[in-house]
């Protein structure tokens, strides 16, 4: 007998986490589209920001102030990257710029507690506690805010792409670097804004995850699920990484509800990269990716 | 190696292949033999030994990465877990059937040859960016099984105590008599290493590593090279960690975390990739660089911060030095410790008359 009641909230949890996800796994792929430059810390970039927000917050900044510091701030240090690490890069093999990222990963989670402290920091949004009937289920509302601000986002950044004009630009750049500097376009501009973008979507990320989880090292750790949800929806795609995020969402959370009680818990960590493999074994290109993929 | 050759005049292959590139060469061999086996474990205080027994284990896994990711071009994020398996295959051996050190070790390699085999399958048919996330979800689900099959883990915390190693009957016991085991092991590790890359499988890796297509077309079998890569690579990680495991007497996935996995990609990073004596270097380097911070936080932290501070803080200034020097190495000499190694060796071979 199947509890429909209970797997509807594991659901729509899941469908509400999914949609974080996807927030931060948009950072990557816009990195990934504009540049062909694989991140390897986002998570990380992620953690950053959290630590910027709440320790912010604990200086009794207003909300809105500490989320705009975090934005600014993470965008001027999305662009530092892309300068410092990413552009001596350019044109090395691909495992060079996955370590170089793995590096900076490194650096970042250990100047993070180092420059902010260890302990785990709260970043109290102003959200209600109490869990929201949503029909008969109930559903805590930093989800439901988390969800929103995802939502909206995600569909900013669409229509940046599909529609304004340095987002065109921007896609121009992912398709032929030549082609776009023949025809006028700064391709290194949009490197660097590709990645304060990145910076942009990290912040928010930090904001909504370390609301969720508590600020410290740890937090960097939402970046490995990135990967799955890429994986899954297509390194490139921008709608993969919603429908990416909501498939690890929803399924990560079923699977954590049905199968937790068997194996004693952990199975969040666990189902998505099962997930992956199967998709790395079927469709590599994920649902939505382009079907470039060199094979051997 | 050290001695200088005064001129390069090989006129075979054989000659530019051999293990040994000069007659003194052997002498080198003899002399570093000698000062590895009779000088430095007589004259270097204990706490020193236990350090170099550090470095001895590191350059193992080094070693072994290097043939994966330098020789052959496939990257691994999975070596952490690879040790693992290794590391409680040999400790489940150890303790449940009394196994000795010589058949625990091996079975821990090939254990763990056999998990990275199954790990590097994917790499038939993916390159590049996704196997580094193909592997990555490797480690983290061996990681997890590990973790949640007590069968495995052996329960509480998922540790095993593993009894000392014996010798014909002796205990292998205390730095030194540990020394002498890890040394003599790394040093086959090493060897090799060394003859495998003159070796026809090792040509074959570097084909791949240079052009797999044209790998393919001179007659390399790829989906074999690929599979037999990440099986050495993962047999010398699985190695690793039973030496890891018998060096601490305690089997612990949290010795194989992820972390692990990204040290030794950095060791061999800042070693010089596809060499052997990188790979040493690069051990050596990764293994000395928390403990010199903390040798140097100890003497001059406490002008700087209150000493209580201080212990916190290494952990995250090795990390730290640790990702900015990934970095330099990739953006400033890619071929690592090794490259400027060999620029040193050049610049004095032909030393008072370089013009």
């Amino acid at each position: 007998m199947v509890d429909w009641q209970f797997l509807a909230l594991l659901a729509a949890n899941g469908v509400l986490i999914g949609l974080m996800y996807a927030l931060i796994a948009l950072g990557f792929v816009l990195v990934y589209k504009a540049t062909d430059a694989i991140n390897f810390a986002q998570g990380e970039l992620v953690m950053i920001a959290g630590f910027v927000v709440a320790v912010a917050l604990a200086a009794r900044a207003v909300p809105a102030l500490a989320i705009a510091l975090g934005v600014v701030g993470m965008a001027g240090f999305g662009f530092a990257v892309e300068r410092l690490v990413l552009r001596p890069m350019i044109g090395r093999p691909v495992v060079a710029m996955i370590m170089a990222t793995i590096g900076l990963a490194a650096v970042l989670r250990g100047a993070g507690p180092l420059l902010w402290g260890a302990e785990t920091k709260a970043l109290p949004l102003p959200v209600p506690d109490e869990p929201v009937a949503l029909g008969p289920l109930l559903v805590p509302p930093v989800y439901l805010a988390g969800g929103a601000v995802s939502l909206l986002f995600l569909a900013a950044f669409g229509w940046f792409f599909l529609r304004s004009r340095p987002g065109i630009a921007m896609r121009a750049v992912a398709d032929d670097q030549q082609v776009a500097m023949a025809m006028g376009i700064h391709v290194e501009r949009y490197f660097a804004l590709a990645w304060a973008m990145t910076g942009v979507v990290s912040a928010l990320g930090g904001v909504l995850w370390g609301s969720l989880l508590g600020v410290d090292v740890h937090l960097a750790l939402v970046g490995l699920k990135v990967f799955p949800v890429v994986i899954l929806g297509g390194l490139d795609s921008i709608p993969g990484a919603v429908l990416g995020g909501l498939i690890v969402g929803v399924v990560e959370n079923v699977a954590a509800g049905y199968v937790d009680p068997w194996v004693g818990g952990g199975t969040k960590d666990f189902a998505p990269y099962v997930l992956m493999i199967l998709a790395l074994m079927i469709r590599p290109y994920g649902i939505f990716g382009k079907r470039i993929i060199e094979r051997v | 190696m050290i001695h200088r050759e005064c001129g390069v005049f090989k006129t075979t292959y054989e000659a530019d292949m051999a293990l040994y590139p000069l007659p003194i060469a052997r002498w080198t061999v003899a002399a570093i033999l000698a000062g590895l086996f009779v000088v430095l474990p007589w004259t270097v205080h204990e706490y020193y030994l236990s350090i170099v027994n550090l470095c001895a284990v590191a350059v193992v896994g080094a070693v072994g990465l290097n043939i994966l990711v330098g020789s052959t071009g496939q990257i691994s994020i999975g070596h952490g877990a690879f040790m693992s398996v290794g590391a409680y295959t040999a400790a489940n051996l150890a303790v449940r059937l009394d196994a000795p050190f010589w058949l625990a070790l091996p079975a821990g390699g090939l254990m763990a040859a056999a998990v990275g085999a199954v790990v590097g399958v994917p790499s038939l048919r993916i390159k590049g960016l996704y196997l580094a996330i193909a592997t990555l979800a490797g480690q983290l689900i061996i990681e997890w099984t590990i973790n949640h099959v007590p069968w495995i883990s052996g329960g509480v915390q998922a540790s095993i105590e593993v009894p000392r190693p014996t010798l014909l009957g002796v205990p292998i016991e205390g730095p030194r008599a540990m020394y002498y085991f890890l040394v003599t092991v790394a040093g086959l590790a090493v060897v090799g290493a060394l003859n495998l890359q003159r070796s026809r499988v090792g040509r074959a890796f570097v084909a791949i590593r240079d052009h797999d297509i044209a790998a393919q077309l001179i007659g390399i079998d790829i989906f074999r090279y690929k599979l037999l890569a990440f099986a050495i690579s993962s047999f010398y990680a699985g190695v690793t960690g039973v030496l890891y495991t018998y060096y601490l007497g305690i089997a612990n996935y949290e010795q194989f975390q992820i972390t692990t996995s990204i040290d030794y990609l950095a060791m061999i990073i800042i070693g010089g990739l596809g060499s052997v004596l990188g790979s040493i270097f690069g051990a050596v380097f990764v293994t000395l660089l928390p403990i010199v911070i903390r040798w140097a936080m100890e003497a001059f932290g406490g002008l700087l911060m209150a000493p209580a501070v201080v212990h916190n803080v290494i952990p995250n200034l090795r990390l730290i030095l640790f990702g900015v020097l990934i970095i330099l190495f990739l953006v400033a000499e890619p071929e690592g410790l090794a490259r400027l190694w060999r620029n040193v060796r050049n610049y004095f071979r032909v030393w008072p008359f370089s013009y």
